[in-house]
């Protein structure tokens, strides 16, 4: 595979991966990842700089296979004695492993990555002077959004600029770089006895692309809707869920459609590939290669091409994620998705979903419906979500929909069903698409016949 | 770790521009771990992590750089970079000079887990594999997981203080699929403490394994929770992550000094039904929760929270606690030296009352039974929190009768809090945790003795 680091810092991570992987002895696979980053973090409060952080952080981790057993270690450095000792941990670590026929590095498969560099070097030389102004700027339009803002639990603005590297002895070679800023803020709003907050981010690969009003717009709305909130009784309802709500329900499909969990048969969609397991009106993607994705990328954790892969298509299940050994198992090539930190093997895992748009505005959508709740934070997704058996169950605040209007504010109550039964219940999928800051692309997304536990 | 005169002369160069307050946080963390999965020993993983951070306070602002370089150049480097971060105005040339403290956790590490061959550790995953396939065919998967850390900081400042600890953890989890006519089903156990490879001599892994797929097989049968409001019983020791989350974020300074939590001002006042008294205790012996001294070199403390219902104080760190000219509670904690400390919890407890176990099921006519609660959450402004029932059966006319399937409860924390009608005498720790908040991950314990809330919102999908 030909292919040319984006710039000379990525080259040396590179050649230094390589390095590492060059040092396998005969018999044995080996792997280095390596990734470099710079980042600050600016948090404002009460108009000042409540901390300023910056600093740089390496790692390595070396994936050591021999006699189709895994051993890996991690250095969060890359001096050269703590990577010899990774190298040599990972070693060691193998021996004891069992061995599994399908364990192995990933080999190149011919799939040329799909060039991207998204890639901008002011990220890293913006003054920091800049940074504090655009926190402290936040902070200050939040709360000059109401009157009932009474303080911003913190206004922050984030930078990261990083570089990877992954290569083994089985011919991987691949290296990226990638830089971000965002920026979020919580807002505070008392009236009465009553506080609730509200938050608004923007992100961009670069500083012009961040927009603070809408950050601000958004947080300030959030905080200063629900005064009044309480429980409605319980009841059977619809839920209509904004982009950033729709993208959590899409995550959680996606987690359930790894090879790694459905070769382990702990996806409960694991033998439906060919059916319907969604209302027609639903595509899902995983596509990284689609450069409106913040979370975009040429190549995987194992070094392999990023590529397009079809989850479901007007609601039949058309296949799984794999990585090189899960795919290996399942009889099925790579699909470029295994996701990994320094800190960890890889693993399969889902990187830019998108779910296609649909038809209708969000205020298309809501005028349709009869008795339901708007959500505005879902809260217990780690506790109330089980994807083995698809139960789902989690806290909400929003507000209820009523004759196709919004209406009153409601909190302290829940919303459940199951992953199954919710795709099946889709009623209705907007048609504008919004990237959201985690990578995923969503439109509105309607689903009907939930249960509501309130008072 | 470094020199002490290198870390006098780290602290003079970050306090130089006219820094108020100055602090080296160095950190230098092993970690092991070994994953058996689907019948097989899948991979052992070693991890090593080491570096310093290095605040700087001026005013209301902080200053915080982190560096993998522990030479005297680098530290000095990263010194420098908090120090502008910080933008003091110059003009300070500070002398610090340090004094050395000893960090005590009363106790010993019996068997540091890095001198364990890395076999008996592997064994140890597979036995439990077996244990828990062996409890009946319907078992149809099994993770097994195991690991240890050992955690060596160092805390220097200019105030003077210096301090170093060493904290060992050890953890151990099993988790079952069943799968049934009824679909799939997961049953979970996990045992961790802050004690080295004895872990094991604790606990019976075997049984540990059994319980885990009992709990996945008795869900296969699990009928969907009810949703609406009813009384509550929760089982002891299963439940402690309610208190973690009804008022123990809400008690953290930091976020009630910004006006984010509804406890805000209430010192003093009765914000618990009376008999309840909760406790954060980072001296805990051996508990997972448990630290010598927090990661800004305080030592642990036992504080009272809310005792007899009446709320007595909140957890502080260095920074809040100085801007109300009080001592620091020994909640100031860090997930590394990558990160900068703030207000967190160690192990969060509610005293035991006095009522039979038995005896408050008995008295409840309909209600749910929560053996086992999951995670949780909060949002400390409302003070609304959810948590999820991993196991948890129906109370009918008395008695514990049928499984059901898991979802979360949601209740406000103050109005909970008042609702708790009756306490047991079998007070009990449970599994380890870890809590997030604004991104970082610490070890926290928390416990509870068997104890009823008169009425929470089940968030099932049964009518």
């Amino acid at each position: 595979m030909s292919f040319d680091p984006p710039d000379q810092e990525s080259a040396d991570l590179l050649a230094l991966a390589q390095s590492v992987a060059n040092t396998a002895r005969t018999g044995e696979q080996v792997e280095a990842f390596v990734a470099r980053s710079s980042y600050t973090t600016v948090r404002a409060h009460g108009g000042e700089v409540e901390s300023f952080t910056s600093a740089v952080s390496a790692g390595i981790g070396v994936r050591v296979v021999s006699d189709h057993r895994q051993g890996f270690a991690w250095a969060g450095t890359l001096e050269s004695d703590a990577i010899a000792d990774a190298l040599a941990d990972a070693r060691d670590n193998a021996t004891f492993a069992e061995p599994d026929e399908w364990v192995g590095l990933a080999e190149p498969d011919g799939v040329a990555p799909v060039p991207f560099d998204a890639f901008d070097p002011s990220v890293a030389t913006m003054e920091a002077s800049r940074k504090i102004d655009l926190a402290l700027e936040l902070e200050r339009m939040v709360r000059a959004g109401d009157p009932r803002i009474t303080g911003v639990r913190v206004a922050t603005f984030s930078d990261s600029s990083s570089r990877f590297a992954v290569a083994t002895s089985t011919g991987i070679a691949g290296a990226g770089r990638g830089a971000w800023c965002s920026m979020s803020a919580l807002a505070l709003a008392e009236d009465g006895d009553e506080t609730y907050t509200g938050g608004g981010s923007t992100v961009g690969f670069r500083p012009d692309d961040l927009d603070l009003a809408e950050a601000a717009d958004d947080a300030v709305l959030r905080a200063t809707r629900l005064f009044g909130a309480k429980p409605v009784p319980s009841q059977r309802v619809t839920i209509i869920l904004e982009p950033r709500m729709a993208a959590t329900i899409a995550g959680l499909l996606g987690s359930t459609l790894t090879g790694e969990r459905v070769l382990k048969g702990r996806s409960p969609f694991g033998d439906r590939v060919g059916e319907a397991i969604a209302s027609p009106m639903l595509t899902l993607v995983d596509d990284p290669t689609d450069h409106r994705s913040y979370a975009a990328d040429m190549f995987d954790g194992e070094g392999l091409a990023c590529r397009r892969n079809q989850l479901v298509v007007d609601g039949v299940l058309r296949g799984f994620l794999y990585d090189s050994a899960s795919g290996r198992r399942a009889g099925q090539p790579s699909t470029g998705s295994a996701v990994r930190g320094v800190s960890s093997t890889p693993s399969v895992g889902c990187q830019a979903l998108a779910v296609a748009p649909g038809a209708g505005s969000f205020e298309s959508l809501l005028a349709d419906i009869d008795t339901g709740v708007y959500l505005q934070s879902m809260t217990g997704l780690h506790s109330g979500v089980n994807l083995v058996s698809g139960d789902i169950s989690v806290g909400i605040e929003g507000l209820m929909v009523r004759n196709g209007q919004l209406a009153e504010p409601v909190r302290e109550v829940t919303i459940a069903s199951t992953l199954q039964r919710m795709l099946l219940d889709i009623v209705a999928i907007g048609e504008d698409v919004e990237w959201l800051p985690g990578g995923t692309g969503c439109p509105t997304i309607v689903i009907a016949d939930l249960s509501l536990g309130g008072s | 770790m470094i020199d002490q005169s290198v870390l006098e002369e780290v602290l003079g160069v970050a306090m130089r521009t006219g820094g108020e307050f100055a602090e080296v946080f160095a950190e230098d963390r092993r970690n092991a771990s070994a994953v058996l999965d689907d019948g097989r020993v899948e991979e052992l993983t070693s991890g090593r992590d080491r570096g310093a951070g290095i605040r700087v306070v001026v005013g209301d602002t902080t200053g915080f750089a982190h560096t993998a370089d522990l030479t005297e150049a680098g530290l000095i480097a990263a010194a420098e970079a908090a120090a502008a971060a910080a933008r003091g105005g110059g003009g300070g040339a500070n002398v610090v000079a340090l004094t050395r403290r000893s960090a005590s956790r009363g106790y010993d590490i019996e068997t540091y887990p890095g001198d364990v061959p890395k076999a008996r550790k592997v064994e140890l995953l597979t036995r439990a594999d077996e244990a828990a396939r062996s409890v009946g065919d319907a078992i149809s998967q099994v993770s097994v997981s195991y690991g240890d850390n050992r955690r060596r900081i160092l805390v220097a400042n200019s105030d003077g203080l210096f301090v170093e600890d060493d904290t060992v953890r050890t953890f151990f989890a099993v988790s079952c699929v069943a799968t049934g006519d009824t679909g799939m089903q997961t049953g979970r156990e996990s045992v961790g403490h802050t004690i080295g490879f004895e872990l094991f001599d604790m606990y019976d892994i075997d049984q540990l394994a059994r319980n885990a797929a009992d709990r996945a097989l008795t869900k296969l049968a699990a009928r969907p929770a009810p949703s609406g409001q009813m009384p509550v019983v929760i089982g002891s020791g299963g439940g402690g992550v309610l208190f973690h989350e009804a008022c123990g974020h809400g008690l953290e300074a930091d976020l009630v000094s910004k006006g984010a939590s509804v406890f805000r001002g209430r010192v003093g006042q009765q914000v618990a039904s009376k008999g309840v008294t909760v406790v954060d205790d980072g001296t805990m012996a051996r508990e997972w929760g448990n630290i010598a001294v927090d990661d800004e070199g305080n030592p642990a403390q036992r504080n009272v929270l809310i005792e007899d219902g009446v709320l007595t104080d909140y957890m502080w760190d260095h920074l809040r606690a100085r801007k109300e000219g009080r001592r620091s509670s020994g909640n100031g904690r860090r997930q590394s030296y990558q990160n900068l400390p703030m207000v967190r919890m160690t192990n969060t407890y509610l005293l035991a009352g006095e009522e039979d176990p038995d005896s408050i099921i008995a008295s409840t006519p309909k209600g749910v039974y929560v053996k086992h609660l999951g995670g949780g959450q909060v949002n400390t402004a409302t003070g609304d929190f959810v948590f999820g029932m991993t196991e948890a059966y129906l109370i009918e006319d008395g008695k514990v009768t049928e499984p059901l399937r898991e979802g979360n409860l949601i209740g406000n924390g103050p109005e909970v809090l008042q609702r708790i009608d009756a306490l047991g005498n079998d007070f009990a720790m449970g599994p380890p945790g870890t809590c997030g908040k604004d991104g970082q991950g610490v070890p926290v314990g928390d416990g509870v003795p068997t104890l009823r809330v008169s009425s929470l919102t089940i968030g099932g999908t049964a009518a």
